[in-house]
């Protein structure tokens, strides 16, 4: 039964800025079992600008859950249900099977219809039409690959994401730095700031419309925060010392941050309307890094009170830190897994910084990355992979990494140095 | 003469450093919240950052050492060559009061970034509280932390990582 449901992802990406060099995925270390899928190339108008069915093939591969077969292996190449013959299929050893079409629907509006099929039970497991537009056929592409992602795994996808990183590029004997935003998958790269003076430490705001990050540009630290779509931005803090290591609340009302106005760097919660300012920590230490607890309620924060920088959590108000890291000489810049059970944190151990998980319950603690100077880990919204920062030859550059670290990938690029990758939650 | 005053100086400061932990400056500014409005049209220019320049400048005239003092890794020791450095700048600061001078603390890119501007800005407070010992005015230094992000040496290795863990000591137009 040809059972069509409308989804509206009336998306409108109105970036002000400009393009810069794309970010490629490359991945590095494979995951065996993974799900044999069959994406047929979608039949389209001829000048439609993306190649739906590529699109959402790189997306399940790039997940390491499911291995997209070939299409030079394709039998036949069905884009309605009426053309599928499961048998062929079934023959590939393929166990799911997606077809589609793009339709015109006027100027620069389209229309993507697609199915998805379990092949060894010859039944129908989704079938969509996404109305879309020219600019935006990309994105919902990939809010495609979540809904096919989502349908075989249980967990929700985290393809419609972005990413907000840093590059570093010389110019003669000048530096540039810049603030970009690129789709998760590395495309369609947007600058949204450049400085001669460094930019670090970028931070999501939970409905992914907002950045937060620190700027020296008037040659001290200032903590801004940046709507990307409409460039907009405003300085939030600049006081004398330290202004750095911004993160939003899962509210998206408040920011903790780290200053040192009182002598050395102590977590503070901003709220961002009314500018107060509360602080949360109390020793002679570091305390840096702060990042929210998916409820809100704990922040988690690096400390070197103990000597050598560990993580600590404290209540969002204030009082006594627990130490929460006990593996290793060194661990900070702590990101919690979506689901509050783990921590993703720069373990450093004889000389060398690898990105590690820890069970927060248990203690338990698995290096998952085998760079010597990984650092910046990001969970994805899903919680199904880390991306962070790690150095190829001279270059830094990006990689991720399946939160169980069975599967690796690098993103690579012509631009400079990149760093500080952070996953944005999903974009509505 | 110089030479004497330098060794009055070091063991002064050795003798009070040693036992000296005070927490630095406490003095808070006022949250400075600018909307930019559209600024829009203007983010994806480079800022322009050449507007500070250097005004009197004690190490192009009077001093050999320069103005950077380098440390030993996880330390904010600072070493003899180090201490006499900074004597001499102390030197200048008193003599000249309405100088101004800017500690840029930075470290090597092992770890993570912003506990680096952490360990950048006690690098930095540590020449302050030398400066201060000599009797230059807490008004006359601020300390700027940069971290990893300012590397004189982008290599990845224990020299590039020598000449980056520093202070540098610039004159500001106060």
């Amino acid at each position: 039964m040809k059972r069509i449901m409308s989804i509206f992802c009336v998306l409108c990406m109105s970036w002000s800025v400009s393009a810069s060099a794309a970010l490629t995925i490359e991945i590095t270390q494979g995951l065996e079992g993974a799900t044999p899928i069959a994406v047929v190339p979608f039949s389209g108008t001829g000048n439609e600008p993306e190649n739906v069915a590529e699109i959402i093939a790189a997306d399940l591969r790039s997940s390491g859950r499911f291995a997209p077969v070939s299409q030079d292996n394709m039998i036949s190449r069905p884009v309605i249900p009426e053309q599928v013959r499961f048998p062929e299929w079934r023959t590939l050893g393929v166990e799911d099977l997606v077809i589609g079409t793009v339709e015109s629907a006027g100027g620069d509006r389209y229309n993507i219809k697609f199915f998805m099929f379990d092949v060894y039970q010859s039944k129908k497991l989704l079938g969509f039409s996404v109305p879309t537009s020219r600019s935006s056929m990309r994105f919902d592409a990939h809010r495609i690959s979540d809904l096919i992602y989502e349908k075989l795994t249980g967990t929700p996808g985290a393809f419609a994401t972005r990413i907000a990183y840093v590059t570093d590029a010389r110019r003669g004997n000048e530096r540039e730095y810049k603030l970009q935003v690129s789709d998760f998958d590395g495309h369609n790269p947007k600058t949204i700031l450049t400085s001669k003076e460094p930019l670090m430490s970028p931070a999501w705001s939970a409905d992914g419309k907002q950045l937060a990050y620190v700027s020296f540009e008037d040659k001290k630290a200032s903590i801004y925060s940046q709507n990307v779509m409409t460039a907009k931005r405003k300085k939030l803090v600049s006081f004398e010392g330290i202004n750095g290591a911004p993160a939003w609340s899962p509210e998206g009302d408040r920011l903790a941050l780290t200053l040192s106005r009182d002598g050395n760097p102590e977590i503070y919660i901003y709220t961002l309307s009314g500018g107060s300012l509360k602080r949360i920590t109390r020793s002679p230490a570091i305390d840096t890094e702060p990042v929210w607890s998916p409820d809100g309620k704990i922040l988690a924060f690096t400390s070197d009170r103990g000597g050598s920088p560990q993580i600590y959590k404290v209540s969002v108000n204030g009082g006594r830190a627990q130490r929460v890291t006990f593996e290793g000489k060194y661990n900070a810049n702590a990101d919690f897994s979506p689901d509050g059970k783990h921590l993703a944190v720069v373990h450093g151990e004889s000389g060398r910084y690898r990105i590690a998980v820890l069970d927060i319950e248990s203690g338990k603690m698995d290096i998952l990355s085998d760079g010597r100077l990984d650092e910046s880990p990001s969970f994805a919204p899903n919680g199904s992979m880390i991306i962070y920062a790690t150095q190829k030859g001279d270059a830094g550059v990006l990689a991720a990494v399946s939160s169980d670290g069975r599967f690796r990938q690098q993103f690579t690029t012509s631009d400079g140095s990149v760093r500080e990758p952070v996953w944005s939650s999903y974009v509505k | 003469m110089k030479r004497l005053i330098s060794i009055i100086y070091l063991a002064l400061i050795t003798l009070v450093v040693n036992g000296c932990s005070s927490s630095g400056p406490t003095r808070n500014d006022a949250a400075d919240v600018i909307d930019k409005g559209d600024a829009a049209s203007s983010v994806a220019k480079p800022y322009d950052s050449s507007a500070i320049q250097p005004l009197s400048d004690p190490a192009a005239t009077s001093l050999d050492s320069g103005k950077i003092i380098y440390f030993d890794f996880d330390s904010y020791n600072v070493d003899e060559a180090g201490r006499e450095l900074i004597a001499a700048h102390a030197n200048y600061l008193t003599t000249n009061p309405a100088a101004r001078i800017r500690l840029e603390g930075h470290g090597d890119e092992r770890g993570s970034r912003e506990y680096n501007i952490g360990l950048g800005e006690r690098r930095g407070q540590a020449v302050k509280r030398i400066l201060e010992l000599l009797n230059a005015s807490p008004e006359q230094i601020s300390i700027v932390s940069f971290g990893e992000e300012k590397p004189v040496d982008y290599g990845h290795n224990q020299d590039a990582w020598r000449q980056n863990r520093r202070v540098e000591i610039v004159y500001v137009d106060g």
